[in-house]
């Protein structure tokens, strides 16, 4: 089922609030690059996704992930913002 | 059909959980991996607490959002698993909370030619009632053991659980709304949703000749209560023997088409290779050369009552047990090994609740000298297939069906 629009922000809105007292236990790590991820990969899904799928993606992996957000799940996030989001990802939760 | 408003009163209603019982209900304890076989990413460790959400007991959390959790080994102890204890799985986290009283299901496509609407007293009452025990599993069960690692979800062993699913049979349904003889796919949504408007909506079809299948039913009781909303209330389909993304919750609307379904959660997602699995079922309408939309499980088993290194007496008899299943053929044997796969013994099969349900098995054995033992397990079905030793490594991380190899100590 896909929702209206219209409704849309206030679903998002109302979403985050009873998430958000969970998410907020997850810091994800500071580094150049966090404030992307949170802006963007937090509008459709948590940040646990992010340190359940570590550290075994190189940055080909992360980038193949973050390249399906936008090509295949629509998310829309800039060229800039997109490579900033890879490498924060590639530089802490990469495989090492 | 949830409204705008149906939707926003249950936003409001989580977000009232939140200061509530969410998050009292918490517990958070370190998840050991999974008994005897490879280990979860260090980060699915680090992030897989216990938790519980409304109405469930806690669970392993593997996402909040959307919700992703996974149901403990202790539950498996038992063939059925309890409703409170069941694996949630969403893929996108718009998520109304549907009320039994204004939910309706339509029911038609280009290949019915009588399409209709019915509400859930009508489901219950115009269409005789079935009950089916059947295993309903993630088709990325065990993802998390794949090595090396594919990235999704990182389920351990608990993306699955039995239940007695009561409902009417879709053949029935789809026979009032006049089934056209050129169906070909039967295409179903439910009621969540994406957060984006531009993300594919979740929504599968299925051959209408598994459609018209006996044992696929839309299914509004579990273990003879409601379905619990995060398991797909008021309705959900029950596609027996086929991995739980076919399975729609909260559905809205069925729809009999002549034509292959265009949507990226079966054109695109929800793929295995072509002949890497022992698989009776195929989708044929979706296949291409390179890959097939998955189908039915492959055999499997989980012990439940091993721990790893933990100390058996020697001298002393001890029990091997746990549950095995399939893709609907029917289990036909589950043999024990206690010699790291040396020798096998039949273990001794639990009640049969049918061909698609959980069946338990035990094993005893008695220590005869100090040392380590590795204790195995290793289901086959009515169709000769039985589970592997190595791990048939595949794109999207499906079809985990590795034997265990749980080492204990004989002091």
């Amino acid at each position: 089922m896909r929702p209206l629009l219209l409704t849309l922000t206030l679903a998002v809105a109302l979403t985050a609030g009873y998430v958000l007292a969970q998410e907020r236990r997850l810091g994800l790590k500071d580094g150049p690059g966090r404030a992307q991820v949170e802006a963007h990969c937090a509008s459709c899904h948590s940040l646990d996704y992010v340190l359940m799928n570590s550290p075994f993606l190189d940055r080909s992996g992360w980038d193949g992930s973050v390249s399906k957000m936008i090509k295949v799940f629509g998310a829309p996030i800039n060229a800039e913002d997109a490579k900033a989001i890879v490498d924060y990802l590639n530089a802490n939760y990469g495989k090492s | 059909m949830p409204s705008r408003r149906l939707f926003l009163r249950s936003a409001g209603g989580l977000v009232l959980a939140a200061g509530g019982t969410w998050l009292e209900a918490q517990v958070h304890a370190a998840v050991p991996d999974p008994p005897g076989l490879a280990s979860l990413p260090s980060g699915a460790v680090a992030s897989g607490d216990l938790e519980a959400i409304p109405g469930k007991v806690p669970l392993i959390k593997r996402s909040w959002r959307p919700p992703n959790y996974e149901t403990p080994l202790a539950y498996f102890a038992e063939e059925f698993t309890p409703n409170r204890a069941f694996f949630v799985r969403y893929h996108l986290a718009s998520i109304p909370e549907i009320r039994a009283d204004q939910w309706t299901l339509r029911v038609g496509g280009d290949a019915a030619s009588t399409p209709f609407e019915l509400n859930l007293e009508q489901l219950k009452h115009d269409f005789p009632a079935f009950e089916l025990a059947a295993v309903n599993q993630c088709s990325g069960n065990r993802r998390g053991l794949f090595e090396p690692h594919v990235a999704g979800v990182e389920w351990g062993v608990g993306a699955m659980g039995n239940a007695r699913w009561t409902g009417a049979r879709l053949k029935d349904v789809l026979a009032k709304a006049g089934l056209r003889k050129d169906a070909l796919e039967i295409a179903v949504d439910g009621a969540d949703g994406p957060v984006m408007p531009a993300t594919p909506d979740f929504q599968k079809s299925i051959p209408v000749w598994k459609a018209l299948d006996d044992n696929t039913l839309i299914a509004y009781l579990m273990n003879g209560e409601p379905l619990p909303h995060w398991n797909g209330f008021p309705a959900r389909l029950v596609v027996a023997g086929w991995t739980g993304t076919y399975w729609m919750k909260h559905v809205t609307s069925i729809n009999a088409i002549s034509k292959p379904f265009d949507n990226f959660w079966v054109k695109t997602a929800y793929r295995i290779p072509i002949n890497r699995f022992p698989i009776v079922e195929h989708f044929a309408s979706q296949m291409t050369d390179a890959n097939e939309p998955i189908t039915e499980m492959v055999v499997n088993s989980l012990i439940t009552n091993v721990t790893p290194g933990q100390a058996v007496a020697v001298g002393r008899a001890f029990e091997v047990k746990g549950v095995a299943w399939d893709g609907g053929r029917g289990i036909a044997s589950v043999d024990v090994s206690t010699d790291s796969g040396r020798s096998w013994r039949s273990a001794m099969l639990g009640a049969d609740y049918g061909r698609f349900s959980f069946r338990s098995f035990s094993h005893m054995f008695t220590p005869i000298e100090q040392g380590t033992l590795v204790v195995m397990a290793r289901a086959s079905n009515r169709a000769g297939a039985t589970q592997t030793m190595e791990l048939i490594h595949n794109p999207a991380g499906y079809h985990h069906n590795v034997v265990q190899r749980i080492a204990v100590n004989a002091v």
